[in-house]
């Protein structure tokens, strides 16, 4: 089955609100969240779980799936949402995430959730294990692809580079990097705590087909995503997604930027009412 | 200081460090030659799910042997243990069953949290054989993995087995495909010493086997120091004193069971030898067995490196050096005694 037609009637960008909104619920549970980054990442993931990527809700590891790996572990609240829109994990359990004994803790791992398919949290893993993945696809000759998110910090790990440089020696056409620009770290904005540009000159230099789009541009990324699918030549794809923390919420839009935004109780309301009032759907 | 280079006539011949990739047998030994690669190569032909990795290491780990074979399921990742350790959990997570190499300090030091996160919490079927174990490489403390077992055994889900000879590398790679999970194994490469088909020897993950019984001295070790303790019980045999030798060659899980029923015979002194150090190897897991079972033998020593950066030398030198050689382990027992 061609899950990229699963729903086809419902807007991506209707998509995109559902998860964010999923998320808003998710971290009013909780009281905290990484929610700037769920927000600000919920475009790229309705257009990879709705538009992009093949799979079975009812089957979690089916084999014809198009593999998603979420290296930056703590944006887990996003992937739950987008999880729990695409049918993967029941939505009932949205009320558990963070809590004892759910199957959503807060940082993701492979074997708490189903369709979560690496362990992150420890910033730096995904792409190498994707890399092993995409080399696994191709020995057993499968056309599927292996889609990682990550994040613009992670260009600081050593090992991101390490699977980069191998990404493109392999000639991993079917590697699709996904690196979310909200220049957003724990210690401040990213390329201050360690310059990374020019970030598309150095992943061409090192043999990739990279393309830069605004993150929160639906049709952009639609466009991104199409391109990396049907680029002709052998090498992997890097989508590098500008992106902007609490998008979707203009009262957190405009939040002083900090890796972890900070919520007040009563806000969690007002934030849904304005996803609500920006819904285009 | 011209009297530093000075050698005095009567002092020792200066031996030079060995090249990293030479044996480790002692001269006259009988070896057999990369044990690991062949027994690879042959589990290969009925396992197809087996691929190996290395990070610029395949001639130093006997990989190069396996990939010679099976040009097509070998993968060089170059000189990066993280990126070799994340993509072999990537092809496990796809099924197949990677046998990665590279040397124990890079995969326990450098690589560990890869380790750790992508392989061991995952549970992937991955297996990491490493060379120069323990100590020996004379290069100094950069080679020398002197603590691979202390941090390879505090991680959960990893099998950790330190085999003693060619011998038993070569019954240990099937045993290591037949465990569905992580393993990581310490391996002996090159002309690697033959002793263990001499005791009608067989290994098995997870047991401990009495290689020798004795009734003075119960030595429990793994690795090269059972291949040192068999020698030593033989140079006892002159002294009158009776060398029993325990061969643990699966660090984790302990076969706990063996080694209190040994342990726990009356009126021998137990001498715990490993090639690692002192601090969180196989000595302190058989003492904290032991505590735990409230069985407490006529007295404990142990055999091992010290807690400090190891030297650089030739390996019979730091051998002698660190009490890890024959000879040493030889006259601290009899000063024990």
């Amino acid at each position: 089955m061609d899950t990229s037609q699963l729903g086809h009637n419902v807007p991506l960008t209707e998509r995109a609100y559902r998860i964010r909104r999923n998320a808003v619920l998710m971290g009013e549970v909780q009281g905290q969240g990484y929610i700037g980054q769920a927000l600000d990442i919920a475009d790229v993931l309705a257009v990879s779980y709705f538009h992009a990527m093949r799979y079975r809700p009812e089957d979690p590891h089916w084999e014809g799936r198009d593999r998603f790996l979420l290296s930056n572990g703590h944006y887990a609240i996003a992937l739950y949402a987008a999880l729990i829109e695409a049918g993967i994990v029941p939505a009932e359990e949205l009320e558990t995430y963070g809590s004892d004994d759910s199957r959503l803790p807060m940082s993701g791992m492979a074997a708490y959730t189903p369709g979560m398919e690496m362990s992150g949290g420890s910033l730096g893993l995904g792409l190498s294990i994707a890399v092993g993945i995409a080399l696994g696809l191709k020995r057993k000759a499968s056309d599927n692809r292996v889609y990682t998110l990550f994040s613009d910090g992670e260009l600081d790990e050593g090992s991101v580079w390490e699977a980069i440089m191998s990404a493109a020696h392999y000639k991993l056409d079917n590697l699709i990097g996904i690196v979310d620009v909200n220049n957003q770290q724990a210690d401040g904005p990213s390329t201050q705590v360690m310059a990374f540009e020019p970030l598309v000159d150095k992943l061409e230099a090192f043999g990739w087909f990279v393309q830069r789009v605004d993150g929160n541009d639906m049709d952009a990324v639609v466009a991104a995503f199409d391109a990396a699918r049907d680029h002709p030549e052998p090498k992997p794809r890097m989508i590098v997604c500008d992106t902007k923390m609490g998008k979707g919420v203009p009262f957190l839009e405009a939040r002083e930027k900090n890796h972890f935004i900070r919520v007040d109780a009563h806000e969690w309301t007002l934030a849904l009412d304005a996803l609500d009032a920006g819904r285009t759907a | 200081m011209s009297t530093a280079t000075t050698t005095p006539a009567a002092a020792k011949p200066r031996l030079k460090t060995s090249a990293m990739i030479a044996s480790i047998a002692g001269e006259g030994q009988r070896t057999k030659p990369a044990p690991f690669g062949h027994a690879l190569v042959e589990l290969a032909k009925a396992r197809p799910e087996i691929v190996g990795l290395t990070a610029d290491l395949a001639k130093y780990t006997d990989l190069h042997i396996f990939a010679q074979a099976n040009p097509d399921r070998f993968y060089q990742m170059g000189m990066a243990e993280q990126l070799l350790m994340g993509a072999a959990s990537g092809l496990a997570h796809e099924g197949f069953m990677p046998f990665v190499t590279t040397y124990a300090v890079f995969a326990s030091r450098r690589a560990y949290d890869f380790v750790h996160q992508t392989i061991a919490e995952e549970n992937r079927n991955v297996k990491i054989a490493c060379a120069l174990p323990g100590l020996t490489s004379g290069y100094g403390p950069s080679h020398q993995a002197a603590e691979d077992l202390a941090l390879m055994r505090a991680m959960p889900n990893m099998v950790v087995i330190d085999p003693c000879d060619a011998h038993e590398i070569e019954q240990a790679v099937p045993a290591m495909a037949a465990h569905q999970g992580p393993v990581y194994m310490r391996l002996l490469r090159g002309n690697v010493p033959l002793v263990l088909d001499e005791y009608d020897y067989k290994f098995e993950l997870g047991k401990a086997k009495l290689l020798r019984d004795g009734a003075d001295v119960l030595v429990i070790s793994s690795g090269i120091m059972t291949m040192r303790a068999l020698e030593v019980a033989k140079a006892l045999e002159a002294d009158k004193v009776d060398v029993a030798v325990l061969h643990v060659p699966t660090i984790k899980p302990l076969d706990t069971e063996t080694i209190l029923a040994e342990a726990g015979r009356s009126g021998r002194m137990v001498v715990v030898a490993e090639n690692h150090t002192v601090i969180g190897g196989l000595g302190e897991a058989v003492a904290g067995t032991l505590l735990r079972a409230g069985v407490v033998p006529s007295a404990f020593r142990q055999i091992g490196l010290p807690d400090e950066f190891l030297k650089a030398g030739a390996l019979p030198t730091l051998h002698d050096l660190y009490g890890i050689s024959t000879d040493a382990m030889v006259t601290s027992i009899k000063g024990w005694l």
